[in-house]
């Protein structure tokens, strides 16, 4: 069901994420102020939009949910936000690691997205202890859809908040997010870009796979416990 | 509806003077927050930043308490069935709960603001005076709104006093953020620049977005 045209995928995935790194290494230009530092950025920046974009697609998926009660919708928004929390960790990691080695701190609090991004991330932290604490199986896909709708909305809104709060003390250009990037590394960075959302989509599509297969497996093994009690009354 | 909403916020608001559960526990729980930052922070009298920050935190903690207890009483006594079998839109319903923890808020904010002028706030609350109620007003409707949506969600899961303070703080801190700037400037010693528009803009956008998305999925809480 959720394992059409997933080979092809990660054939894909595999190609252009080849492809990033390669561009990374030989082909962008070296920055001028921060040197070969600067190339984590190409990790960072593309982790944290597919993760933002996975915590948002977790809410769509979860309006789908609600409107259809199909529990398949459910399903797709759980993975989605569990592979962003994962990735999420890592844009905090490697922010991290960028914040000291630029600014010589690991945690930089008037950096509006960094501090935006954490809010988030706490907040979906909360997704699983609610997911799991909800036994009956209908009602965990309703809450969990209720909640990736409420939090999904909440992170525009949030972003807009801390960069509100920040903007005041510390007028910032958008810079980073590709606006005024030199042609080189603008090439370079969409193209890093797509590889990560390639291996997104393609591990959400594993992780689809893996989950229902096994849920049939748990059906069907009920299934013949179910024959067997029969045939032995 | 309205008059669904209104009968349920009765029924709320009576059997909060009879029991007497979450306002008292709420307001007394602000006084301790106080005593627990002057200690903290070992200062006497707090101005500025620090004074609006302290006072905002504060009501955010006293607001979980509230939110924890908002459906106790349905649950310990089951009278959340008959609410569920009664024909009424589960909108009603929400505007009905928020309404009661907005009204929780301003009667422990009523206490707890002269008890800060009192222990802990430098400049004195008459400098504050035809602004801060304004952001009270429109932050209490954001915490209600939030509030109610989370005590629903968290109602029926079996760990619903950690989800509680773990989703609703996150939430808040748009809110927070907006509150706190807006209020710091009210609590300077000497007057200085305002921003007030700008942060009540954004605290009223965060108050109708969630007061639109609780309202759009609350029918999809409290069913069976």
């Amino acid at each position: 069901m959720f394992s059409k045209g997933l080979a092809p995928l990660a054939i894909a995935t595999v190609v252009t994420l080849t492809a990033a790194f390669t561009l990374v290494f030989f082909y962008a230009p070296l920055d001028a102020d921060q040197g070969f530092v600067q190339k984590i950025f190409y990790i960072h920046v593309p982790m944290a939009i597919v993760a933002l974009g996975g915590f948002v697609a977790g809410g769509i998926f979860g309006i789908r949910h609600l409107r259809s009660g199909d529990s398949s919708w459910d399903l797709r928004s759980y993975v989605a936000i569990h592979l962003s929390i994962i990735l999420g960790l890592g844009v905090l990691v490697t922010g991290a690691i960028w914040a000291k080695a630029s600014w010589g701190h690991y945690w930089v609090w008037d950096e509006p997205v960094l501090v935006s991004f954490l809010v988030v991330f706490l907040l979906y932290c909360v997704y699983f202890p609610l997911r799991f604490a909800i036994e009956d199986p209908e009602r965990q896909a309703r809450y969990s859809s209720v909640f990736a709708i409420a939090a999904g909305a909440f992170v525009p809104l949030n972003f807009t908040a801390v960069r509100l709060a920040e903007a005041f003390t510390h007028p910032r250009v958008l810079s980073q997010t590709g606006g005024d990037l030199p042609g080189e590394m603008r090439l370079t960075f969409l193209v890093t870009l797509a590889g990560m959302t390639l291996l997104f989509v393609t591990l959400w599509k594993l992780e689809l796979t893996a989950k229902h297969a096994s849920m049939q497996l748990k059906k069907l093994r009920r299934r013949r416990a179910e024959r067997r009690e029969a045939v032995a009354a | 509806m309205i008059r669904a909403a209104g009968t349920i916020l009765r029924k709320d608001l009576l059997l909060e003077l009879r029991t007497k559960e979450a306002v008292p526990a709420m307001t007394l729980f602000t006084i301790t927050v106080y005593v627990l930052f002057h200690f903290g922070l070992d200062r006497n009298s707090l101005d500025g930043d620090l004074a609006s920050g302290v006072l905002w935190v504060t009501l955010l903690l006293a607001a979980v308490i509230g939110v924890t207890r908002l459906f106790a009483a349905e649950r310990e006594q089951g009278g959340i069935d008959a609410l569920l079998l009664a024909p009424v839109d589960r909108t009603a319903l929400f505007v009905a709960k928020a309404s009661a923890l907005f009204l929780f808020l301003v009667v422990v904010e009523l206490v707890a603001l002269p008890a800060y002028d009192l222990l802990l706030l430098g400049p004195g609350l008459g400098g504050t005076l035809p602004e801060l109620p304004l952001i009270l007003l429109l932050g209490n409707v954001g915490i209600a709104a939030v509030g109610a949506l989370v005590a629903a969600l968290a109602a029926e899961t079996r760990t619903r006093e950690l989800i509680v303070p773990l989703m609703l703080l996150p939430l808040l801190v748009p809110l927070l953020i907006s509150c706190a700037q807006a209020t710091e400037p009210l609590m300077r010693s000497e007057q200085g620049p305002e921003d007030l528009g700008r942060w009540l803009g954004l605290l009223t956008l965060y108050d109708v977005v969630f007061v639109l998305v609780s309202v759009a999925v609350f029918d999809f809480l409290l069913e069976d």
